[in-house]
């Protein structure tokens, strides 16, 4: 019996993957990939293979769902599966674990960077302070879900601070200034005092990158700035502890009423 | 052409008087006479000229209706008779028998006040008359009867001049007894058609000689007298005695309402608007000076013209230029051409007022029942006909450059004839044309290659399948791809009178549910559980989705998701891809992911899509076939054959009834065993066969021939030749 071994590939290019992640590809006998949950945008198959110093193949999100390529891969060979990330992390990837669980095939885990610690960090946010986070759909036939603006009204009602991810769709992701704009839209028909130009947002850009950007401010003044390249995140503080404010507003450029305001 | 010109004159000095004008109809079981009786009716008033009138057929101006001998379009014309030394403007459509036409019957009686319903006295009440009796009284078009053919009643079944007389007895008693039956409340004795007045006539139309008991007194001729005549072949001479337009429509005037009288009890009847509202008002009182209100009831596609839109005015008026909108629409039209219709022709006039049918191009939009006006206002009550396509053809353009022009023909065809089903498939230049019948199907052929100009290829005609369950399966539980979703269903059969409620149009499936609170009360009235009635959340054809789940956080966010699987399972049976019918499928419970992102469409629907197909796996998928009731009348001694024709198309016979010389045999038989039979019946009885068929709905095939079936039709659809089954859509 094989082994699978799932790999986180952290935030940006290839060269956050951990060297026990670099060790682990290099003995195993296979490697897969996805890159539907996330994109790592600085980097391509070539760079990562050029690393490696091995093919790997990329699998898409109905190959990965089915388990069947994985899994039987994984019957008699060690096989290495990267994500995005921090493979258990948003996008789990545990149904594949019990799968290969229930089939006798052993798993392990190799953590990497996530974009759900590093998004707060870099603002200097609190992870202590968090409350549920949540993901902003692009828009569907039949599919306009307000549930991130209800976890982000009752996070504030706790006063908790919301971490928004972004939709990743084959051909496009969505940016900070669309998420912004859907949960405008939301706001408009709710009327619930959640999200509206007034709210303080904070928006992460390329995080991991060497180009990345912090931007805290209104929605109101921040809704049409360009953050450049994605992938971007949103932030939605609830109450600010003293130092969350004054971080905000040195780190991230936060106007300098929130230490007043907020603390 | 003089005599046209003088009808347009007189048109237009009638068409203010409203208690001078009639609209009315003819309906029948096909072959009774409707079309001729028309033609004699318009002859008779001067129309066309009365040595034409019975052969040429004016109102089957197609010519595929010529050459079938059949009506297939409902067709109007104006005519104008006097009756106690004054005119009236009569406006008449005929309507198609055949039962593959029988959306324009229904579409039809919308514009009329007053039906002549024509029952032929060899044959008796049919089912068709049972069909169009009962939508002229859904619509509240009051009737007369007149009963046609009584020359053959003497000459060739050979009766007695009392057999006659019971005869008559007969066909006004079951004529009544459906009057009754499915007459609005208020009229359900006073609509009761009598001898003594007149409402009942007696005739032949083909002949061009009609009675009735108060034409009779006035003329001193007896049942006696006619009998005689018959027997004698005197008819030549009785038509100049009894003069059938005279007879009849003198009747039509007496008995008839006009638009004033009819619009007051009509309007609450098809329209759900405020009545005291001004539009409201205009129309019950049919007010040419009120805002206008029109419905169309007809499109018909003029080579030269373009498109012509029929429909009845009921309040205000139509003129040329005029800027009118279609109810629900955006845009602004103008009238480009108003006119009174004769067969074929139109006669174009300047204006025509409230209480009058019209023929106008120029609203490029319109299809038969939308709502024409000038004001705001809400739209007519949707003309209901429940039509199921039995029958399928797959055409493609012979030439690929009349591609382009194929689908834009198809587009047209569809508007004109809502009967017909089109489905246009751009990729693979495949269409399907579903119909009523083989018939229905080979008219519309014969319209694309000859009418349109686009050569088609077709292929033979298909059998449209149903599929269902035999008993109650589930809950099933369906997982989304990525195993974080799961959802749990059940299916069973909808209760019988459910179906048929659907059906008729009484519970209304088409778009969003708008009063949730009537729909459960009126389900509950049809016996469905109190709770689950409450929780109906969507409608696909006659099958039910219920969600039958209580307080499951995120649930609302993804029920229109679970209501588009629902609808592509019921489009999509597990068995053969063909269309689901009476299928109650409940949700009951769910388990979802807390992320938005993860329960999206692409997890959600294949989730529940298969959950649903789970469910019906464990109920037992049957298939459902469509039916046709055959009614033949053949010599008794051609009885033999015919039954044996029928034995060997898989027919049950239901019924044989001995009149004089001539058997009646009732059977029943799929439609799929029905092709060719037109041939096959002739060559059979030397051509001594009558026969009409009426649609008998979906019923279930025999269990021995399902797999094969089902085998078939995946092959030709391209399908794995098996269906799947549960296992492999609890993965």
């Amino acid at each position: 019996m094989g082994k699978i071994i799932f790999i986180g590939f952290g935030l940006f290019d290839e060269k956050d993957i951990t060297l026990k992640g670099l060790e682990n590809i290099k003995k195993s006998d296979k490697v897969f990939a996805e890159f539907y949950t996330a994109r790592l945008m600085g980097t391509s198959k070539e760079k990562i293979e050029e690393l490696f110093g091995k093919k790997i193949k990329i699998l898409s999100r109905k190959e990965v769902e089915e388990g069947k390529i994985i899994l039987d891969a994984a019957k008699n060979k060690n096989v290495a599966f990267l994500t995005p990330g921090d493979p258990m992390t948003a996008t789990t990837h545990v149904a594949l674990r019990m799968q290969a669980n229930e089939i006798g095939i052993k798993t392990k885990i190799v953590h990497g960077v996530s974009v759900i610690t590093a998004a707060p960090g870099m603002l200097g946010l609190q992870s202590y302070k968090f409350g549920r986070t949540t993901t902003i759909p692009f828009p569907e036939k039949n599919y306009l879900p307000e549930s991130p603006y209800d976890v982000i009204r009752q996070n504030k009602e706790n006063g908790l601070h919301t971490l928004v991810l972004l939709d990743v769709k084959p051909d496009r992701l969505m940016t900070a200034n669309e998420g912004m704009k859907i949960l405008l839209m939301v706001e408009e028909k709710r009327k619930e005092n959640v999200f509206t130009p007034e709210t303080l947002v904070c928006v992460v850009a390329r995080a991991g990158s060497d180009d990345c950007l912090i931007s805290a401010g209104y929605v109101k003044n921040l809704s049409n700035k360009d953050f450049g390249e994605p992938m971007h995140s949103l932030i939605i503080p609830g109450k600010l502890h003293f130092m969350e404010a004054e971080a905000l507003v040195k780190l991230a450029g936060a106007p300098k009423n929130i230490i007043k305001a907020r603390s | 052409m003089g005599r046209k010109e003088e009808l347009a004159k007189k048109v237009q000095q009638l068409m203010h008087d409203l208690r001078h004008i009639r609209n009315i109809g003819t309906a029948a079981h096909i072959d009774h006479g409707k079309t001729t009786l028309s033609d004699n009716l318009l002859a008779g008033a001067g129309m066309i000229s009365e040595a034409l009138a019975g052969t040429q057929l004016l109102l089957d101006y197609d010519e595929q209706e010529q050459a079938r001998g059949i009506t297939i379009n409902a067709a109007n014309a104006s005519m104008v008779h006097k009756y106690g030394g004054e005119e009236y403007l009569i406006n008449l459509i005929d309507t198609p028998g055949h039962v593959d036409f029988g959306g324009d019957v229904t579409r039809a009686m919308r514009a009329l006040d007053g039906v002549i319903i024509v029952v032929c006295a060899v044959e008796g009440v049919m089912p068709q008359t049972e069909t169009v009796i009962r939508q002229a009284m859904k619509e509240k078009v009051r009737p007369v009867l007149f009963i046609n053919k009584v020359d053959r009643l003497i000459n060739e079944l050979k009766v007695t001049s009392e057999q006659m007389q019971q005869r008559f007895v007969k066909i006004i008693g079951e004529a009544n007894a459906l009057i009754k039956r499915y007459a609005p409340e208020e009229f359900r004795s006073k609509w009761a058609v009598k001898v003594d007045d007149g409402s009942v006539m007696f005739g032949s139309a083909y002949k061009k000689w009609g009675i009735s008991i108060p034409y009779m007194k006035k003329t001193g001729i007896t049942f006696k007298d006619i009998y005689e005549h018959c027997a004698k072949n005197r008819q030549e001479e009785l038509s100049k005695k009894a003069i059938l337009h005279e007879v009849v429509l003198d009747s039509v005037i007496k008995h008839l309402p006009d638009p004033t009288v009819a619009q007051k009890y009509r309007i609450p009847q098809i329209w759900k608007g405020d009545i005291d509202s001004e539009i409201g008002k205009a129309m019950m009182n049919c007010d040419e000076n009120g805002s206008l209100a029109l419905m169309i009831t007809k499109i018909i596609m003029d080579p030269h013209a373009g498109e012509i839109a029929i429909g009845r005015i009921y309040s205000g008026k139509v003129n040329r230029g005029q800027e009118v909108k279609i109810v629900g629409m955006p845009n602004p039209y103008h009238i480009q051409q108003v006119a009174i219709s004769v067969g074929a022709d139109r006669l174009p006039v300047e204006e025509l007022n409230a209480g009058n049918i019209v023929a106008v191009s120029g609203v490029k939009d319109a299809a038969a029942g939308v709502t024409i006006t000038n004001t705001d206002m809400e739209a007519f009550e949707k003309i209901v006909h429940y039509s199921e396509p039995v029958v399928t053809v797959a055409i493609e353009a012979k030439h690929m450059k009349d591609l382009p022009k194929l689908v834009e023909v198809l587009r047209t065809l569809a508007k004109a004839d809502p009967s017909l089903q089109v489905e246009i498939n751009q990729e693979t230049g495949e269409h399907l044309l579903s119909g009523m019948g083989e018939l229905h199907l080979e008219i519309t052929q014969y319209r694309i290659i000859h009418e349109q100009g686009v050569d088609i290829q077709a292929s033979p005609p298909i059998v449209v399948y149903r599929e269902c369950t035999l008993g109650k399966g589930g809950p099933f539980e369906g997982k989304s791809p990525n195993k974080h979703n799961r959802f749990y269903l059940e299916v069973e059969p909808l209760q019988k009178n459910i179906v048929e409620a659907m059906q008729s149009g009484e519970i209304q499936t088409s778009g969003k549910i708008k009063d949730s609170k009537a729909l459960a009360k009126k389900l509950q009235e049809l016996g469905m559980d109190k709770i689950e009635s409450k929780g109906v959340a969507a409608f696909h054809d006659t099958n039910i989705f219920i969600d039958a789940t209580k307080g499951i956080q995120y649930l609302h966010e993804t029920m229109e998701l679970c209501i588009e699987a629902f609808h592509e399972a019921m489009k999509k049976g597990p068995l053969a891809d063909e269309r689901c019918m009476g299928v109650k499928v409940r949700l009951v419970d769910a388990k979802l992911h807390e992320d938005s992102i993860h329960r999206g469409p692409a997890q959600v629907i294949p989730a529940v899509r298969n959950a649903i197909y789970g469910a019906m796996c464990q109920a037992k998928r049957n298939l459902l076939e469509p039916k046709q009731k055959v009614f033949i009348n053949v010599p008794q001694e051609m009885m033999g054959s015919a039954t044996r024709e029928m034995q060997q198309r898989r027919a049950s016979i239901e019924d044989m009834k001995q009149e004089g010389d001539i058997t009646t045999i009732i059977s029943k038989a799929p439609v799929a065993e029905m092709f060719g039979f037109a041939s096959a019946i002739r060559s059979a009885t030397a051509g001594r066969a009558l026969w009409s068929t009426e649609h008998a709905g979906f019923e279930k095939i025999p269990y021995e021939l399902q797999d094969n079936v089902v085998k078939k039709i995946r092959e030709r659809k391209g399908l794995k030749p098996e269906p799947y089954d549960e296992v492999y859509y609890a993965s």
